[in-house]
């Protein structure tokens, strides 16, 4: 860099460019961490044991978070379950049946768009066909269904990278033995790519908890509590933390609330982050990589 | 190859050891993969289909030009007028901002993080943007309601700072992440010969990464910057909670009304023709983003060749 041979022109030029690279990583961190601290330490002080167990009233004047809590988590549950099968199926059609490299093609392609198109429009289209077009209502069903849509193009993706690393000789070593193909995937292929059907799922909760402007006209914005059986029936309507979040904040204007519900998402957030991570490398050493 | 020829040997044994309830077994499970392998094509289909059917006939009653160009949009006025152009105007100049602010800071970023960073540093900053990209929208519109948006009032001593200018500043914090993954990607794919001889010709590790690792992997940061388009586009909820959400022609220090944010504001009291245009708003909002991926297809099939 003190290279003599180097001109003083290019020296400054490449210390101002050096400098911007710098300049915007440490903006990138310090907004992040401006954001972090800032809704830590508006949302930390209002949260407390009554706040996550009890339910807004305004009879008793309570306020909390306990049925949206359950409302998230009857969602990532009805999601996770009807995803779960059809993007592992799609991502073993992908790699292991499908022999026409354009059907792959326009599968994968649809795959794409599933994952470019913006949530607000899952949340009309979602309304359109199962709360009108299936009149399920609105319901956390309605809601789970069209999640169901929106993850699973990540479920293909990631089973599908985590197939492609299955060795070849797995599956001759299985066929080689007699077993059929269903068998030969169902106990050689499928337990080696549990990695990718892993992070797929974490990567989905996490989705399915930050998503907000797609339930909010299929899933609703009731805040009660609702039981396992109400929670999968017809009516059974209810918000999930993000949109109760925007609910407080937009239309009540109740920050305080807003703030925990924001530094509670934070937290799950982190731990989703932190837990896909390790899923991936603990299971790719329980590969034998 | 070697599988092949395996696979045809065994089936070639299985008559004689498998019963036919076998044989249906392994046909249904080729069936039912089949079957999950193209929900993905039926979804995108049915999609496009509802959106179609259900955005198309307000377009019709209200007239495609009047529609499109119209620049006033007063849907339960006496004599109710349905123009969009504020909405498409708004998306565009916002997208365009943000874009304009969040692309050069996420390609520098992507620099650092490749070319310039340590390997702990750049661990530390690359989880850093992945909690970034993990963080839900409705948090980032919460502070830029509280931080942003009486920010910018203070600073250019305006009435009201829910306006275009916050709504610009929130988006373009939002496409960061994805800017600046896919920027990092294909900044590491290039080769490294390229930079090495680079390197031996005397110019600088700036220089070279700015005059040859860029260029080279233009056509990968071409890609972030589409993708930074559908992400700015499509988003409603933070921008709904800093744009100020009211339908005028935008400027820079006025409160506006986005494609995503006209329909997700207006949806739960509209009815009639209203409530189909609405479904009209989206279906508009439903082909750029449908443009935008075609192009971002384009895009990265160019650059693999």
């Amino acid at each position: 860099m003190n290279d003599e041979r180097v001109s003083k022109s290019r020296k400054a030029k490449g210390f101002i460019l050096r400098s911007l690279v710098y300049f915007s990583a440490a903006v990138i961190c310090l907004l992040l961490a401006g954001i972090i601290f800032y809704i830590l330490k508006r949302g930390l002080p209002h949260i407390s044991w009554d706040f996550l167990s009890g339910k807004p009233s305004l009879l008793d004047g309570t306020v909390g978070i306990l049925p949206n809590l359950l409302n998230t988590l009857y969602i990532i549950i009805m999601t996770l379950i009807v995803v779960l099968p059809l993007g592992v199926g799609a991502a073993v059609y992908l790699n292991e049946y499908a022999k026409n490299k354009k059907v792959v093609r326009i599968i994968e392609l649809a795959a794409e768009t599933l994952s470019g198109i913006p949530s607000i429009i899952y949340g009309l289209v979602g309304m359109l066909i199962f709360v009108q077009f299936c009149s399920l209502g609105t319901s956390l069903l309605a809601g789970a269904l069209t999640l169901v849509i929106m993850t699973l193009p990540t479920i293909i993706r990631t089973t599908q990278e985590s197939l492609k690393t299955v060795p070849e000789s797995y599956r001759e070593g299985s066929l080689g033995l007699g077993a059929g193909k269903w068998y030969m995937i169902r106990t050689a292929v499928l337990p080696s790519a549990i990695d990718g059907i892993v992070t797929g799922c974490i990567l989905s909760v996490g989705r399915i908890v930050g998503e907000s402007a797609a339930l909010l006209f299929t899933a609703g914005m009731a805040s009660e509590i609702l039981t396992p059986a109400q929670a999968v029936s017809e009516g059974g309507a209810g918000s999930t933390l993000t949109v109760s979040m925007y609910m407080y904040a937009k239309e009540r204007g109740d920050f305080d609330t807003a703030f925990a519900i924001a530094a509670i998402l934070l937290i799950l957030t982190l731990v989703i982050n932190i837990s896909a991570k390790l899923a991936a490398r603990l299971l790719k050493k329980g590969k034998g990589k | 190859m070697q599988s092949k020829t395996i696979s045809t040997v065994h089936i070639r044994q299985k008559p004689a050891r498998t019963n036919s309830f076998a044989d249906f077994f392994e046909k249904f499970a080729h069936i039912v993969f089949s079957v999950c392998g193209f929900i993905a094509v039926g979804f995108v289909v049915v999609i496009t289909v509802f959106l179609v059917v259900s955005g198309v006939p307000a377009i019709r009653e209200i007239g495609f030009a009047e529609f499109l160009f119209g620049t006033k949009w007063m849907p339960t006025g006496d004599f109710p007028e349905f123009g969009t152009m504020p909405f498409i105007l708004t998306s565009f100049y916002g997208t365009f901002g943000a874009i304009l602010i969040g692309v050069p800071l996420g390609i520098l970023c992507a620099v650092f993080l490749t070319k310039t960073a340590g390997k702990r540093i750049s661990g530390v900053v690359s989880s850093a943007v992945n909690l970034m990209a993990g963080i839900p929208s409705v948090v980032y519109g919460l502070v830029g309601m509280i931080v942003i948006v009486p920010a910018v009032r203070e600073i250019f001593g305006l009435p009201d700072g829910a306006n275009l200018f916050s709504a610009i500043l929130v988006l373009a914090v939002m496409i960061l992440p994805s800017v600046i993954s896919v920027s990092e990607t294909a900044l590491k794919a290039v080769p490294k010969e390229y930079e090495e001889a680079s390197l031996a010709l005397g110019a600088t590790s700036t220089e070279t990464v700015f005059k040859v690792t860029i260029p080279a992997a233009k056509s990968g940061i071409l890609a972030a910057v589409v993708l930074g388009v559908g992400r700015a586009i499509g988003e409603a909820m933070a921008v709904m909670m800093v744009s100020g959400n009211v339908a005028n022609m935008p400027k820079i220090f006025g409160s506006v009304r986005f494609l995503t944010t006209a329909v997700a504001s207006e949806m739960s009291y509209s009815s009639g023709l209203h409530n189909k245009a609405l479904f009209s708003i989206a279906l508009v909002l439903f082909i750029f983003i449908m443009a935008i991926n075609l192009i971002l297809n384009l895009v990265v099939k160019r650059g693999k060749k």
